[in-house]
């Protein structure tokens, strides 16, 4: 069991699958616990060297949806796949969704998870409305939103206790469709007239951006639930993956002119238009290709994503990018709203938010994440934990200021690699 | 449909009934636990399912008769029975103490026989309904790892087989599904190989076969090819392999 990122690799972890909400946690002989789904975390905020994985896969069931309040009830393994599936044909929604499906209730309160709509609703444990715990005392604790249990579960990354099951909030649609305008913008500024003029009148919006030019060209989307149309029905509610990375592409793959190549493809295949389109590619590109982090070879990839108050120091950090030819696929830039996060260590802020993948390769590879740390640091800004394999421990205490009255919330059996890395 | 479930706790029998459940089906479930049995009917009345339940321990033969008249009576009619309960046992315990053996005989094939035949009394007359129980490849041929518990699979195998052949002429299906290796409870403690599949992938199967009335399922399909070869293999051969 490993992350999305495949760096680092964790050895020597022990997987303990739990069941039933029912049971007690299982002991794992002087080893630290930490909850586990499905892995689509980046870094090693999921992974637990030395320590045991409670993993949660088959702890997945609803316990009750009310289809008035649209209030949905099930267990933290459940997938925002699985609920889709059974809400889209009711005519209800996420109140918010990261950009895979494929990641569980748990992990989504753990990591405080945002979406393309953050300006509107702001993080997903804002439409979380009970959830409860279960501490190695045996102790269950049912929490809700102003109790502090809930302020350090909600991107506690897992280290609070078991989350056995949360109650969420959903949004009401008309239609499985979203009504998309694509956009083009030549640099940060264009960038930032568009979030300007979009995000009142827009549910979701985003940008993609082309690291390989420095000025930050890029590509403009924004869209809403279509208002009226037709839901489907649970067998076509959601798709599966349609294509496989059977292997590990040879880092060659991402060389400089290929990445240059695709990012102009990229921009080339998304000319200005006005469409509707089934939620899934707007909202899960990525999820119709299983195992696209094989995309980057067998020694992985870094995430970076920071939110910088004001737009201001991006500008060098895209140069810097741009400049290292380390350039990513994927640069996804976005401004966060101002409604506040519930978590004592919730990542999503007022700002700009700058999403960036990097194959790894070693040393040079960090050289340039070190260099962008500093640029958020002095800038005010935060790093998010979810992405995060390489950032260091003055970083992380200065994103997360709360950190030191959230240590009082840490189980004393729970651990991670990444919180031994950066705070313990 | 209106659906039985016993040993309805067990992983495949909750994947299947989640199958059954996006149909709008009526399931009566019984298992042991209550409270893994409520978390399960839960799980399937939100999904659309009308959800009945009964904790009741089906070692004991003399609870059944009244299960079945339950059942009728919280469903209206009975359809379908799956008989989904069972346990893997230790094979090295159940060589030591023959109790243990004893155990993994009376869960797996002396339960399932009083089960099957107040099916078969319930379904003969009405000249209609299915019977889904799940056998294993491990009853496919005995192997040292697990021997009691492949020889009661083998002993429910032929069970159904005569019971099919019985029913054939009142149109009763009798079926016989035969997971390979699942990624369960039951198998938490074994090492998990490349052939293992997960319930969900079994469940798909056994929906599919269940709908098709095919006489014996194999859950993933070409677990039929891999038992063709294991069975092949000369007994003076297959004794000397460690499997």
């Amino acid at each position: 069991m490993q992350s999305w990122g495949r760096v680092p690799r964790a050895r020597d972890q022990v997987a303990l699958p739990i069941h039933w909400r029912s049971d007690a946690l299982p002991r794992a002989a002087g080893r630290t616990l930490l909850p586990y789904g499905r892995g689509r975390s980046y870094g090693d905020v999921c992974l637990n060297e030395g320590g045991a994985l409670l993993v949660t896969s088959a702890l997945d069931r609803f316990i009750s949806f009310d289809e008035e309040r649209g209030l949905l009830c099930c267990e933290a393994g459940a997938g925002l796949d699985d609920v889709l599936r059974l809400c889209v044909p009711r005519g209800w929604f996420l109140p918010v969704t990261p950009g895979t499906k494929q990641v569980t209730i748990g992990g989504a309160i753990a990591n405080d998870v945002h979406g393309k709509n953050h300006h509107r609703a702001g993080p997903f444990g804002r439409h979380v409305t009970r959830l409860e715990l279960l501490r190695s005392d045996g102790r269950r604790i049912v929490c809700r939103p102003g109790d502090e249990w809930f302020e350090a579960t909600v991107g506690g990354l897992g280290l609070t206790g078991l989350i056995l099951w949360a109650e969420v909030r959903l949004r009401r649609i008309a239609s499985a469709l979203i009504d998309v305008e694509t956009l083009r913008f030549e640099d940060l500024d264009g960038f930032l007239e568009l979030s300007a003029a979009s995000d009142a009148a827009h549910e979701y919006t985003v940008a993609w951006i082309d690291c390989t030019h420095a000025a930050g060209r890029g590509v403009f989307f924004r869209g809403d639930h279509a208002r009226e149309g037709k839901l489907p029905d649970a067998a076509h509610a959601v798709r599966g993956a349609r294509l496989s990375v059977p292997f590990d592409l040879p880092r060659a793959a991402l060389a400089r002119p290929a990445l240059r190549l695709f990012n102009s493809l990229y921009r080339a295949a998304h000319r200005p238009s006005r469409a509707l389109v089934h939620y899934e590619p707007f909202f899960y590109p990525l999820d119709a290709v299983r195992s696209w982090n094989r995309l980057y070879g067998a020694r992985g990839f870094f995430q970076f994503q920071c939110v910088v108050p004001e737009p201001a120091p991006l500008r060098g950090m895209l140069a810097a990018v741009a400049r290292s030819g380390r350039a990513s696929f994927l640069a996804v830039l976005k401004r966060f709203g101002d409604l506040p996060s519930p978590g004592m260590l919730s990542f999503p802020r007022p700002g700009l938010t700058l999403a960036l993948d990097f194959p790894n390769d070693g040393a040079p590879t960090l050289a340039l994440l070190a260099g962008l740390e500093r640029a958020v640091l002095d800038a005010g800004g935060a790093l998010y934990p979810a992405k995060d394999a390489a950032m260091s421990r003055a970083a992380f205490a200065a994103s997360f200021p709360r950190v030191a009255g959230f240590k009082r919330y840490v189980d004393p059996a729970f651990s991670s690699s990444l919180w031994r890395r950066l705070a313990a | 449909m209106n659906a039985l479930l016993f040993g309805a706790t067990s992983l495949i029998a909750q994947e299947t009934a989640r199958l059954w459940a996006a149909r709008g089906d009526g399931l009566f479930l019984v298992a042991r636990n209550a409270e893994r049995l409520e978390a399960v009917a839960a799980d399937l009345r939100t999904r659309g399912a009308r959800v009945f339940t009964r904790a009741a321990d089906l070692d004991d033969a003399a609870l059944h008769a009244a299960l079945y008249g339950e059942a009728a009576a919280a469903l209206g009619s009975i359809d379908l029975v799956l008989l989904a309960h069972g346990s893997l046992g230790d094979q090295l315990q159940c060589q030591r103490d023959f109790a243990a053996a004893e155990r993994v005989l009376r869960t797996n094939f002396v339960a399932a026989t009083s089960l099957l035949e107040l099916a078969a009394a319930r379904f003969e007359p009405e000249r209609r309904g299915a019977i889904v129980a799940l056998g294993s490849v491990a009853g496919d041929r005995g192997r040292a790892s697990n021997y009691v518990y492949g020889a009661a699979k083998a002993g429910l195998a032929a069970y159904l087989s005569g019971l099919r052949n019985r029913l054939a002429k009142s149109g009763v299906a009798v079926i016989t599904v035969k997971p390979g290796q699942t990624d369960t409870p039951m198998t938490a403690a074994v090492k998990k190989g490349p052939l293992f599949s997960s319930a969900a992938t079994v469940a798909r199967a056994i929906v599919r076969g269940v709908d098709a009335r095919q006489d014996v399922i194999y859950a993933p399909w070409w677990w039929r090819l891999v038992m063709a070869v294991i069975r092949a293999i000369p007994e003076r051969v297959f004794k000397k392999l460690s499997l």
